[in-house]
């Protein structure tokens, strides 16, 4: 993740440490995968109780940008900035695999480097990723435009209404399992993920 | 307390002659605690008793060689002042009593040797082989291992990239989980295990210490009987995220001056890590067990310096930087604490309540190890072939064996393991002979892979051992990496059996053989003997042979790197002699039914002439694909590259004088297929290089109609192909 936002910013992130209780000025806060505290309660869920969080929560209720990708996405459901949760994959094994996702909310700072309706490949790595959410919230994500991704074709985990990533109601929150860091680079699995990147810089330097 | 006795010291483990050893060392009767000590620092897996004059006959040095075997791991240069650091460890025992934990301690531990030295690792690989597929005990084995590879290697953050798994009725009761771990270090921080400084603090960091793995080393020193279940409290149980922070920790504190010594605790835990420190210090070492992390209360001297707990390391510092060393692993909520000091009583002096629990002089407990140059019987010369007629087809044997166990996918398993954390892997699993991790921040990249074929180490040793070491530098070279040096697991039965210790000797010297001749010498190592379970009818099985190797290369440029996938519009040539041996082949196994013939012969010379040529090839920029040819031979490799391509491939007619059975399914060693634009060019290099060569196919239809057309003119559908190859392991695994 690191690697993907330099590459985009042409800027080194900075890291914000778990026991932190304030967060320095930014434009982007990530969270990125990982198994936080080893995800042995369940995934993301000590996490979400860690001393920074209450930072968190407030730059996201300022309307910070946030991102999270697998392990950050099941942080943000279990602290409740993202509606619903991630369960053990369908087929009850982790999955490291390509899929492919297609655009379904083009208007974000996020997913602004792509047009509605576009596919491209990114990388799953995730024992739970399986989406669920009751129908009344799935119902509201899709009528509120706020499903960023889905899973085109195979939906490997089983995810709700195939559903691969969520915005918060001011789209300025993102939590998605599969992995757009990891296809940054022709040579390490392709560029597809690099809109993503490129869109948030663009963001933040307009 | 149990008194300490000949019979309890064999009950610990140790023969009579090795307890005389130690009473005349001690010039008394030990205590429970000393005793515990002699019998795992002399056990097999500390010991390498029944080894170790086998193994110094191993080539070990080159010009890129840095450190041998010796330490914790090897290291080689990798240039740009960087090293890389590898080791590949067995833990098999473990895998057949608990294989979730098995499995999964053994990623950690192989991990811990790594980063001691100052690595970061980059990536894990790992060389698995099971019991027969149709054993009901295999699928609960094979889902453990494969999780507990999964659940600690994905937790840690590391990619699992490589590998590779065989089924065997031989190893029912015994399978092999063997885990490689590749770390890159700056050449000016590696880390080494030797203690110095008089006084100086021994610092205890990592997990607390339990009651769990008591005893491992020497469980993992003897055959399972049929209470192999009941020794599961010898299993160790492993915390990845503990390790995670042990890792980021110790490379914190590696960037600082602090450390003099460093080691992990492995098998015997504390006792082996205090012993060998100070041993190869020429140092004494005092501890104060109190002052030792615990999870539990009232834990006796003899249980710390068993237990096996996980994710502990020992360091020795500099005094005056103790503090900082604290800070940091306060830091990363690790325990903490200064046990000791080194001394100049040249003895291990262990203190509890009080009370001294052992005091034992430490060149001899090293010197006086017992070193047994064990009886070899020579291993029979396997019997020739004979008439092999092809009862069923080229087409029905290619169905085969790409679906039989061990030419089926593996795709259900290395789709278990994150293979691309970090952002460096450039070939995934299943897309190239070896896997290619980027050295993070540079154009490097390193080529990785396991190889072995049992199968022709237990019908000739010597040939199976040489054929092992060149297959690896086979599947580097076929990326265009430069093989440097290799690693070995050498898994095999009871070496008080003459017999084994035959095969153990020859598989060496077939090793060493190789090594020599493609400049391809043994940096770390492990051996894992007692790989036999006792039946209930009192008859001993032991394993294949398995001399795994974990061969590691370079590559200058990452993006020169190429694949096995086979994509539109290629001519694909074979390179490298072909006499159509099928004797220990896999057509002979699954589709006569029969394991017999030798293995075919690994001829050096030619092994070292046609894989340079190939690198040269790949290096020019001319070569779109690369194939190894190994089990099944010539059309399951071309098979593999066209269902990994999706492209088509028309094939010509067989090689003269070769039945066709023989030419499509032999697997003489030293080949490769090579998929380039142009055909005819390659072959009239090859000439001029005295490599043999010849067009084997051309490109044929792409899309839906994408298949292999044989010579007959019959084309396999690429979907009949990936269904037959695809359907082993959901089948076994019933997912």
């Amino acid at each position: 993740m690191a690697i993907a936002l330099r590459l985009a910013s042409g800027r080194a992130p900075v890291s914000v440490w778990h026991r932190d209780t304030s967060l320095p000025p930014l434009d982007l806060l990530v969270l990125p995968g990982g198994f936080s505290y080893g995800d042995y309660l369940r995934c993301g869920a000590i996490a979400a109780h860690s001393p920074v969080m209450g930072a968190v929560r407030e730059f996201a209720a300022g309307g910070g940008h946030v991102l999270g990708v697998c392990n950050g996405f099941q942080i943000l459901t279990e602290a409740g900035l993202l509606p619903g949760a991630l369960l053990r994959n369908a087929g009850l094994r982790f999955l490291s695999q390509d899929c492919q996702l297609s655009v379904e909310q083009a208007e974000s700072a996020f997913t602004r480097g792509w047009q509605e309706g576009a596919r491209f490949a990114a990388t799953l790595a995730h024992g739970d990723g399986n989406y669920v959410a009751e129908a009344s919230v799935l119902d509201r994500l899709e009528g509120e435009g706020l499903v960023a991704f889905r899973y085109a074709g195979d939906n490997p985990n089983g995810s709700a209404r195939g559903i691969a990533g969520i915005l918060s109601p001011n789209r300025r929150v993102l939590g998605l399992m599969p992995h757009p860091e990891n296809k940054v680079d022709p040579l390490t699995g392709g560029a597809d993920g690099l809109p993503l990147f490129a869109g948030l810089a663009q963001s933040f330097a307009s | 307390m149990k008194q300490v006795d000949a019979q309890l010291a064999a009950e610990f483990g140790l023969a009579a002659g090795e307890y005389e050893k130690a009473l005349a060392i001690m010039g008394r009767v030990p205590t429970l605690t000393e005793l515990g000590i002699f019998s795992v620092m002399w056990s097999e897996h500390c010991s390498y008793k029944s080894s170790r004059v086998w193994l110094r006959t191993l080539p070990t040095t080159a010009p890129w060689v840095i450190h041998g075997p010796g330490e914790n791991a090897g290291v080689v240069d990798i240039g740009d002042g960087l090293a890389a650091i590898f080791k590949m460890e067995s833990h098999n025992h473990p895998s057949f009593i608990e294989p979730y934990q098995g499995a999964a301690t053994g990623v950690g531990g192989i991990l811990r040797d790594v980063f001691t030295m100052g690595a970061r690792p980059v990536a894990n690989l790992n060389a698995l082989r099971f019991g027969d597929p149709a054993n009901p005990q295999t699928r609960r084995i094979v889902d453990g291992v494969v999780r507990g590879i999964g659940g600690y290697g994905n937790c840690v953050g590391v990619p699992t990239v490589g590998g590779e798994v065989n089924f065997h009725p031989s190893y029912d009761g015994n399978p092999l989980v063997n885990a490689m771990t590749v770390g890159v270090a700056r050449q000016d921080r590696i880390f080494l295990s030797a203690a110095a400084g008089v006084g100086n603090p021994v610092v205890y960091v990592g997990s607390r210490t339990g009651r769990d793995g008591i005893h491992g080393a020497t469980m993992a020193s003897a055959e399972f009987g049929a209470d192999a279940q009941a020794k599961r409290p010898t299993v160790q149980v492993g915390d990845p995220f503990i390790e995670k922070l042990l890792i980021e920790a110790c490379l914190e504190l590696m960037e600082t001056d602090a450390i003099i010594a460093i080691q992990d605790m492995g098998a015997a835990g504390l006792t082996s890590s205090s012993v060998e420190m100070a041993g190869k210090g020429g140092v004494g070492i005092e501890l104060d067990l109190d002052r030792v992390p615990q999870r539990e209360a009232g834990m006796s001297a003899y249980e710390i310096m068993l237990s096996e707990s996980q994710e502990r390391m020992l360091m020795v510092l500099r005094p005056d930087r103790t503090e900082v060393a604290r800070a940091i692993f306060d830091k990363w909520e690790l325990d903490f604490a200064v046990i000791g000091q080194l001394t100049d009583s040249g003895r291990i002096v262990l203190r509890q309540g009080g009370r001294t629990e052992a005091d034992i002089p430490l060149a001899p407990l090293a010197e006086e190890a017992p070193l047994y140059h064990r009886p070899t019987a020579p291993s029979p010369a396997p019997a020739p072939l004979g008439a092999t007629p092809d009862p069923v087809g080229i087409e029905q044997a290619l169905i085969a064996l790409v679906g039989c166990a061990d030419g089926a996918s593996r795709a259900w398993v290395w789709n278990q393991y994150d293979s691309t954390v970090g952002g460096q892997t450039v070939r995934r699993p299943g897309v190239a002979d070896a896997a290619i991790v980027r050295v993070e921040g540079t154009r490097r990249a390193l080529a990785l892979t396991t190889d072995c074929t049992p199968r022709y180490v237990a019908a000739d040793a010597r040939t199976g051992g040489a054929q092992a070491v060149a297959e690896a530098w086979r599947n580097i070279t076929a990326t265009g990496a430069r093989p440097l040096a290799i690693t070995d697991n050498l898994n095999f039965g009871n070496p008080e059996r003459p017999e084994i210790m035959g095969q153990f000797a020859d598989a060496i010297a077939g090793m060493a053989e190789a090594c020599r001749a493609l400049d391809f010498p043994v940096v770390s190592g492990n051996v894992s003997l007692y790989n036999e379970t006792r039946g209930a009818d009192g008859a001993t099985v032991a394993i294949l042979p398995t001399p795994a190797i974990g061969g590691l290369g370079l590559l200058e440029d990452a993006a020169r790197a190429v694949g096995l996938a086979l994509p539109p519009g290629c001519e694909v040539v074979l390179l490298g002699e072909t006499r159509g041996h099928l004797g220990q082949s896999l057509w002979l196994r699954e589709v006569l039914g029969r394991e017999a013939g030798p293995p075919p012969p690994v001829e050096l010379e030619a092994e070292r002439r046609n894989g340079d040529f190939v690198r040269d090839e790949i290096l020019s920029g001319r070569v779109i694909a690369c194939h190894d040819v190994s089990d099944g031979g010539v059309l399951v490799a071309l098979a593999e590259m066209v269902m990994a391509g999706r492209a088509g491939l028309h094939l010509d007619a067989p090689q003269s004088g070769i039945s066709p059975h023989a030419f499509w399914f032999g697997e003489d060693q030293g080949r490769y297929l090579v998929a380039v634009a142009d055909g005819g060019a390659l072959l009239r290099r090859a000439e001029a290089a005295s490599v043999p060569a010849r067009l084997v196919g051309r490109a044929g239809p792409v899309g839906s109609a994408a298949g292999l057309t044989l010579p007959s003119g019959a084309t396999i559908s690429l979907a009949r192909l990936a269904a037959a190859h695809e359907r082993f392991f959901p089948l076994l695994m019933g997912s």
